[in-house]
């Protein structure tokens, strides 16, 4: 008997999206088929995956996670460099998560100078995001872009509330940009719409349709985001055709998994593997339903999602 | 691939007795195509056409029980591709490797590891489903000796016996008979004499190909002997077990191909555990029914089962918890009370911050047919006569001394309502995000 494959293709294909500069630019995107589906189609760029790295301290980290960045946390440029030089980050997320006015309120001028430094001192792709505070990251992140103007860098997130003075510096800046709404693919497509409505191209657009972590809601994101890039590649729609993020991280290291001891629930097993677990399996499943670039925190966590990525390359 | 109300019709007597309780035979044939009707409600149908429209009913991949009693667990019988389009049906079965090679004790170490893997999580139960019981020695007798420790250990635990070897085979599935087992390993090479000993047996048979041709090739042959297959592309990469999971899925129900139309087997062994658990992912989320580990670490089973979990909910009915007042910590009668909604997700992240503050509480969990505040709140299932009939209901006046209820945030414009309801109680407003909890109940303490 033989059996005929029954590959699928697709008449629509997501936007290819250049971040950063020189040797170390990464491209994501450009599939015209699901994620890893390089067997029926095309699938050019493999999932990037982006080390977190704050411009304060992380002390509401896990234990498990603050101390992997013990020597170097205080100071942003530090930490950065040491993801790049020591654990080979091919891209870094600077989350300006002290100017939020409850964890210091940092000026947007401050911000800026950190963006500035951190841009300056690594090579890879920057991804700057503001402290998710709508009102204060439309102030911080035009003052973010402006210092990153030239580094091709992601700026994010813009979302229904605040995206109008963030989409206009991503524009005068000349950055690419990641677009913020709640779990919804209409949604997501309304604030593209918005988004492009002023003038900002679809082609340098990210999609973050919010993430979430394994057991705290995580097959929302996994279908919405199923549903996006089906949207994307079945029915053609170009409003949904930027790659996607999972902002992984943030989600995971507040869980309970993730900083449960042993000691008070020895059924859950040890604490230092399930909360690398927690984010890898995180992780690997969204890049399963069509991340094209995750946010990570735990370089254990990293490493397993990139032998994974390898091994469905190979 | 269902047959259509004209193709149905095509294969009736085409009297129009009307037994069947239906004016004529069209009529009938289209209750079939919708199923509403049974075929054996037509006394005068053929054989042939009996046997055509029961293939053609099927479902597209084959339903498959592995044990039998309490921890018997249903494979197969999937209808979608994408979770958004129908809720998954039957969980991939996580079962876990011993090696024949094992002294005695490691073997039942491993089993034992097995039977105290249940987790009791967002209100199911979940647990390691079967042993993979595997002839790593190439010697009959070990893998027998293995088999019968297990059925005595573990008599309830669903087992799959791999080997190549019908006469191993035969020895070792003999503690299994009649309990639906699984016999792991028929090639081209032995397909007939390992059908044999699965059927004696009663046991499903799982495939192991090289390729999906093959796949198809074997199951064809198999089938006339034991119809309960499984199959194996012989896929271990990440990379291609993605792709024969997602071709055999779709060639089942898109195509209605039934020669793959059973459920899938995936091997996720790797040395590195860590590396193991998210290949395991992929099998999770795409398409395995039985995933074998080589692992069984209590982290691992507990991220892997929560995937399963997440990955197998109904898209469009939300994991609840039932409506009643939860004690966090043994609380006193002064101590805070907090209201919540039914979803699972909202109750466990509320009751998880709660116990983080190590303030002893109680938590009223209001059925708001599990949506989560916002949407509650806006679907109208969550409003301030609900809250005030449940609280009245429940009897909590009795046992509590300070009459005062912590709402959430979100929701701070139901206050007055609420107090106007709720005669001699003071209500107040909480965190907006549960994270905020720790901080605020430790401030009133
Ligand atoms: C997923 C989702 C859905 C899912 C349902 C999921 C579910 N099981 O509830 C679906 C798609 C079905 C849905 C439907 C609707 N939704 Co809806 N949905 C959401 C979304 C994206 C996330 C909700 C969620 O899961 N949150 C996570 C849980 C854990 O949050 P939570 O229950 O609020 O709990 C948190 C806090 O409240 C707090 N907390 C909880 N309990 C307690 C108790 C105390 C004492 C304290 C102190 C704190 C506290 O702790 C938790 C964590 O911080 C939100 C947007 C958002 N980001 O909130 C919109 C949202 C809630 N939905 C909304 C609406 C309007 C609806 C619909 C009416 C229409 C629509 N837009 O689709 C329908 C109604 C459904 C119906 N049956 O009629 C609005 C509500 C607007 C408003 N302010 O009233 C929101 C805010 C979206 C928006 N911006 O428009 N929704
Ligand atoms: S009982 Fe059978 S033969 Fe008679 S009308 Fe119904 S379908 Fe036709």
């Amino acid at each position: 008997m033989s059996f005929a494959p029954p590959k699928e293709t697709w008449s629509g294909k997501t936007f290819e999206i250049t971040i950063g500069n020189g040797a170390k630019a990464v491209k994501i995107g450009g599939e015209n088929v699901f994620s890893f589906h390089g067997f029926e189609g095309n699938y050019p760029n493999k999932p990037v995956i982006a080390y977190e790295v704050q411009d304060i301290p992380p002390d509401d980290w896990p234990q498990m996670a603050k101390d992997v960045y013990a020597g170097v946390s205080a100071d942003p440029v530090t930490w950065a460099k040491h993801c790049v030089e020591k654990l080979g980050a091919k891209a870094v997320a600077l989350r300006l998560a002290g100017t939020h006015p409850d964890k210091g309120d940092i000026s947007a001028d401050q911000a800026a100078e950190t963006v500035k430094k951190v841009a300056s001192a690594v090579d890879v792709p920057l991804i700057i995001l503001g402290s998710n505070h709508a009102e204060k990251d439309s102030v911080v992140l035009v003052k973010a872009a402006e210092a990153a103007k030239g580094t091709n860098a992601l700026l994010g997130k813009a979302q229904e509330a605040n995206y109008k003075t963030i989409v206009a510096a991503a524009l005068a800046n000349d950055l690419k940009l990641i677009a913020m709404s709640e779990l919804d693919i209409n949604l997501s497509k309304q604030l593209n719409i918005l988004i492009t409505q002023m003038g900002f191209d679809k082609e340098r657009l990210v999609t973050d349709p919010m993430s979430s972590a394994l057991s705290y809601g995580l097959e929302y994101t996994y279908s919405v985001m199923e549903r996006i890039k089906l949207a994307a590649l079945a029915q053609n729609d170009a409003v949904l055709q930027g790659p996607m993020l999972a902002d992984v991280g943030m989600y995971v290291w507040k869980v309970k998994e993730t900083q449960a001891l042993e000691a008070d629930l020895p059924q859950w097993g040890n604490l230092k593997d399930r909360g690398v677990a927690w984010e890898a399996v995180t992780a690997t499943s969204l890049l399963v339903a069509g991340t094209n670039l995750a946010i990570m925190r735990h370089p254990d966590a990293v490493a397993a999602v990139e032998k994974f990525i390898a091994e469905m390359e190979g | 691939m269902a047959l259509t109300g004209v193709e149905i019709f095509k294969l009736l007597p085409k009297t129009n007795c009307k037994k069947c309780g239906q004016p004529t035979c069209l009529a009938f044939a289209m209750k079939l195509a919708q199923r509403q009707a049974s075929i054996d409600q037509c006394p005068d149908v053929s054989e042939e056409a009996k046997q055509k429209l029961g293939e053609a009913s099927a479902p597209p991949i084959r339903p498959i029980t592995l044990g039998t009693g309490a921890r018997a667990v249903k494979i197969g019988e999937e209808t979608v591709l994408f979770r958004h389009e129908k809720k998954f049906v039957n969980p991939s079965a996580i079962s876990v490797k011993i090696s024949d090679n094992l002294s005695q004790a490691d073997a039942e170490k491993v089993v034992a590891g097995i039977m105290e893997s249940e987790i009791d999580r967002v209100g199911q139960k979940l647990r390691v489903d079967a042993a993979f019981l595997s002839n790593d020695s190439g010697d009959a007798s070990k893998l027998a000796a293995l088999a019968s420790l297990v059925a005595s250990r573990a008599p309830e635990l669903p087992v799959i016996i791999s080997t190549t070897s019908p006469d191993a085979a035969e020895a070792a599935l003999k503690p299994f008979a009649g309990k639906n087992a699984v016999l792991y390993g028929a090639n081209k090479d032995n397909l007939e004499a390992m059908a044999q000993k699965a059927k004696d047996a009663k046991a499903a048979l799982a495939i192991a190909a090289s390729g999906l041709d093959e796949a198809a090739e074997l199951t064809e042959k198999a089938k006339a002997i034991v119809p309960d297959l499984i199959i194996d592309s012989g896929a271990r990469k990440a990379g291609e077990m993605l792709r024969d999971n997602t071709y055999v899925r779709r060639a089942a129900i898109k195509k209605g191909f039934k020669p793959l139309g059973y459920p899938v087997i995936n091997f996720v062994g790797r040395g590195d555990n860590m590396l193991e658990t998210v290949v395991a992912v992929l099998s999770v989320t795409k398409y395995a029914s039985i995933i074998v580990l080589d692992h069984l670490e209590k982290w691992q089973s507990l991220a892997l089962f929560s995937l399963r979990q997440n990955i197998y909910t109904d898209p469009q009915v939300p994991m609840q918890v039932q409506q009643n007042i939860y004690k966090v910590g043994e609380p006193g009668p002064k101590a805070p009370f907090l209201i919540t909604t039914n979803f699972s997700l909202t109750y466990f992240i509320v009751s998880g911050e709660v116990e983080n503050s190590k303030v002893p509480c109680r938590l009223a969990v209001l059925d708001s047919e599990g949506l989560s505040v916002l949407t509650a709140w806006a679907a109208g299932k969550f409003t301030a006569s609900k809250i005030a009939q449940f609280i009245k209901e429940s009897g909590i006046e009795a046992e509590i001394e300070n009459k005062e209820l912590i709402i959430p945030g979100y929701v701070a414009i139901l206050s007055g309502a609420i107090e106007d309801k709720l005669e001699g109680w003071k209500i107040t407003v909480g965190p907006r995000e549960a994270n905020g909890l720790p901080a605020f109940l430790k401030s009133r303490a």
